[in-house]
């Protein structure tokens, strides 16, 4: 019920929730999530993103939050699919959906799953904007959204 | 031979994602390992800081560990999120 894909291929987000509302049949509640590239950032028009990754480790890391997820609320499934490699502004990097059989266990789990993936996932992220390209960490306010469900 | 893996901002400073080598006989623990490599890549001024976590056969290392038998050496800056 938990499953996972890091591909280095672009996803599609209607075709993901398609497949995995037919897949969570008796859940009342399903609630999904897509990060996307932003085209702008404090160091002006960014052209494109690279994310990578260390496998298994990143595998093994966000499984391990799912499985904390489903200790904690009462999902029926849980879907994430994370990009790696070269994305293009609007390019989808990220797509989490949790069913349940009510909507608050499924509102919170995916909240605090993207939490997860924004702060400690095993993820490198390589920001390119302008003429000037960095590493990007998380901001302040991701680790203070990460600390709300540490209780 | 052992294979040594630069993740992250630290690609920047090897300039190659991996490589496999025989390290020098003299290293046995993740310390000696940073000391060599910050020596190996001395205009990146300490790269191989506190702050990058090694994994041996990607787990992560309670340091500092010996590095004898391992066949693969993972060094990770802080990770940036998803």
């Amino acid at each position: 019920m938990i499953d996972l894909t890091i591909t280095d291929s672009p996803v599609d987000p209607a075709e993901l929730l398609s497949r995995f509302t037919d897949a969570a049949r008796g859940a009342g509640a399903i609630v999904s999530f897509t990060g996307l590239v932003r085209a702008h950032s404090s160091s002006g028009d960014v052209t494109r993103l690279h994310l990578q990754a260390y496998s298994p480790m990143t595998e093994r890391g966000i499984e391990q939050a799912a499985t904390n997820a489903c200790e904690r609320w009462p999902l029926d499934a849980v879907r994430i699919v994370h990009r790696i490699g070269d994305m293009a502004v609007r390019e989808p990097i990220v797509f989490v959906a949790t069913a349940s059989a009510h909507r608050r266990a499924a509102f919170e789990a995916a909240d605090c799953l993207m939490d997860y993936l924004k702060t400690e996932a095993v993820f490198w992220k390589k920001e390119f904007a302008g003429d000037t390209e960095h590493w990007i960490e998380p901001r302040a306010e991701d680790y203070a959204d990460q600390a709300r469900w540490q209780k | 031979m052992v294979q040594l893996i630069y993740l992250g901002r630290l690609v920047d400073i090897t300039g190659i994602p991996e490589e496999t080598l025989d390290l020098p006989s003299d290293l046995m623990t993740t310390g000696d390992l940073r000391t060599w490599l910050n020596a190996r890549f001395p205009e990146a001024d300490q790269a191989f800081d506190a702050s990058v976590r090694i994994a041996l056969d990607s787990e992560i290392a309670a340091e500092p560990a010996p590095i004898g038998q391992v066949s693969e050496i993972a060094f990770l800056p802080p990770v940036g999120g998803g």
